[in-house]
């Protein structure tokens, strides 16, 4: 055994120190900066960080971060699971263009991503004379900031599902389906619970980046203070201000959104994790049973 | 319920998958589709399934025009080749979804869905697995469980697509055999697919043999075996040997021998002569043969021996005698001897398969 042991892994050194790496890796570069985050929101106390948050900007600030993503995720969930859909299980003319397309926002800097919508919405932009002519404004407003944040998260539900949905095939689908159900019934019970972890995964992706995208919001934000400024930019502008306490506070709930969202995936893992482990359980029992 | 296939077409791209196929199945039947990969026996039954929809062509169920009916509403359980279980349900759930999926109206009540269920689980004699999920169990196991969910739903056809193709040999004769009882029981019109030739023929009642998006023979098991109606057929169904040569006057002749015919058999220059290996015996003298040779090799393992006579000019040919025989003619390796055939069958004019 222990022969075996020493034929199919590295050595014990080696093991040792790739580990090492690994953890000090994320050490230095994930934990301490996290850890300083908080650090720096609470040096001056609890009561100064708690003021940092309640005051009216930075309260708009969360409040308009909340909404932008309130929009963006579940509308790039419908969207990701559409086009995840259509690409997995259909062939159709165009179907490289749309492949193409979905990856469009990554490869576009956000920064180009935010002119091309003040291109478009601007006051000087294409369709800036008739969209002022009605009274509506895009540009250094909520829509624009929307507009931009679905821009840019909108590949990751789509990413993360097509790789999936190809590699699974649909026979399970198709099984539904023979055995009565509607096309709705089947992707409700059999595809979607396929693929929940990928869904999951990219709604996660997306949530965090449509929370903390700066790039193409700063373009089309106009950064007015209490009414376009979404949390990146309202920290950028206290840390500017060298206002550090109120930063790092507003920093802080960034951060810890990202955490809320991650332990509430582990939670949802660790339940299915026991419902499948009662099943081995009960299966076991059964088994002996039966002997 | 019968089913029936009108002239069915179906292309993908360029490739005829299926040209103009009929075939009736009758009432509470089981058939099996026979034929190499690629000859359209699974595009078929897919059709028949409706999970695919054929170019031309119709398929009637009990004489009714289904060709455009919705595969939910066919009323047919097709079991797939690789399972398709629901892989995030116990076995309990994938055998109860067929049930549970319908309108609140028709839906069984619980301890019904329950008992039905828990009935199939045991004529599985799965039944201890209920709670299990699908990653849990072996090959023979899920296709089984497969096989009682696609019944969950009292189809009146029931289609499977090479059912046992995944399993190992020894599982794979135990569950033919279990097949084979559990439609005698419940004797539902059954269709299924398959490459094995051995398992077509044990299994089913009517064989169909296709190749290259036709049908070739549709026959009984043991008609087909033994009266194949094309080259291909006879190649297809198990080992055979070739003897070029031609017909007249009521014999094959084969270089220097010939052999005597039915009588009917059109002459011809381009005859082929197809002969099993247990269909031949190795004889001492020339009479009836139809070639001679050196044997140069005897295999004596399992209950025939098989003997390779080599001729002096051409192939090989395989002979497969019975223990009794072998220990009878005394066979050694150089021995000079004729092989006659007891019997062969002739096709004229046909073009030589390859396989």
């Amino acid at each position: 055994m222990a022969m075996q042991h020493t034929l199919t892994t590295e050595r014990a050194w080696v093991r040792y120190a790739l580990t090492t790496l690994a953890l000090l890796f994320l050490l230095v570069f994930l934990l301490v900066p996290l850890v300083s985050v908080f650090w720096e929101a609470l040096a001056k106390g609890w009561d100064l960080y708690a003021d940092a948050l309640v005051e009216y900007e930075a309260w708009q600030a969360i409040k308009l971060t909340l909404i932008a993503a309130a929009i963006a995720v579940p509308l790039n969930l419908v969207f990701g699971v559409a086009a995840a859909w259509a690409i997995a299980r259909f062939e159709f003319r165009g179907k490289s263009l749309l492949t193409t397309l979905i990856d469009l926002p990554f490869s576009v800097s956000p920064v180009v991503a935010g002119l091309m919508y003040i291109l478009l919405f601007g006051s000087h932009g294409w369709l800036g004379g008739w969209l002022s002519e009605h009274n509506i404004q895009i540009i250094f407003a909520i829509p624009g900031i929307v507009l931009a944040t679905v821009f840019v998260t909108f590949p990751f539900v789509a990413r993360e599902l097509i790789p999936l949905m190809q590699a699974q095939g649909q026979d399970e689908e198709q099984a539904a389906i023979v055995l009565g159900a509607s096309g709705f019934a089947a992707f409700w019970h059999v595809t979607l619970p396929n693929i929940k972890w990928g869904l999951l995964y990219g709604v996660i992706l997306t949530n965090a980046r449509a929370m903390g995208e700066f790039g193409a919001v700063s373009v089309v934000s106009g950064h007015i203070r209490g009414e376009t400024n979404t949390i990146p930019l309202h920290v950028e502008i206290l840390y500017n201000e060298y206002n550090f306490v109120g930063a790092f506070a507003c920093a802080s709930i960034l951060a810890l959104l990202a955490l809320v969202t991650l332990a509430v995936k582990t939670l949802v893992e660790w339940r299915m994790e026991r419902q499948h482990e009662a099943s081995l359980v009960r299966t076991q029992q059964a088994r002996e049973a039966l002997v | 319920m019968s089913i029936e296939i009108r002239n069915i077409e179906k292309r993908f791209g360029n490739f005829t998958a299926l040209d103009k196929v009929s075939l009736k199945v009758e009432s509470g039947e089981l058939l099996a589709l026979l034929g190499p990969s690629g000859c359209g026996k699974t595009t078929l039954l897919r059709i028949i399934a409706g999970l695919e929809k054929p170019d031309a062509g119709q398929v009637l169920f009990s004489g009714a025009d289904s060709t455009h009916t919705h595969v939910a509403e066919r009323q047919v359980g097709f079991v797939f080749q690789h399972y398709a279980l629901f892989r995030h349900m116990t076995v309990f759930d994938n055998v109860a979804f067929g049930l549970s999926v319908r309108p609140r109206k028709l839906r069984p009540s619980r301890e019904e869905i329950r008992e039905r269920v828990m009935k199939l689980l045991k004529m599985v004699q799965l039944d201890w697995l209920a709670d299990a999920y699908p990653a849990q169990l072996s090959g023979g196991q899920r296709q089984r469980i497969a096989l009682a969910r696609s019944l969950a739903v009292e189809p009146s056809v029931l289609l499977l697509d090479e059912p046992f193709g995944a399993l190992d040999a020894k599982v794979r004769k135990d569950l033919r055999r279990w097949l084979r009882d559990l439609h005698h029981e419940m004797h539902i019109t059954s269709v299924f697919v398959t490459h094995d030739q051995e398992e077509a023929l044990e299994v089913s009642d009517r064989v169909v043999v296709m190749d290259h998006g036709h049908i070739e023979q549709i026959g009984r098991p043991d008609d087909i075996y033994e009266n194949p109606a094309t080259p291909f057929v006879t190649r297809f169904l198990g080992d055979v040997n070739l003897f070029h040569g031609r017909v007249d006057g009521g014999h094959f002749t084969h270089g220097d021998f010939a052999h005597a015919l039915e009588a009917g058999t059109v002459g011809g220059d381009q005859a082929v002569a197809y002969v099993r290996p247990h269909d031949l015996d190795i004889s001492r003298v020339a009479q009836g043969a139809l070639a001679a040779g050196s044997v140069e090799h005897i295999h004596a393992v399992g209950p025939l021996v098989r003997i390779e006579v080599v001729p002096d000019s051409g192939e090989a040919i395989e002979v497969a005698l019975t223990k009794e025989r072998y220990r009878e003619l005394g066979l050694m390796l150089g021995d000079k001897v004729f092989v006659a055939p007891k019997k062969l069958s002739v096709f004229v004019g046909a073009q030589d398969y390859a396989i």
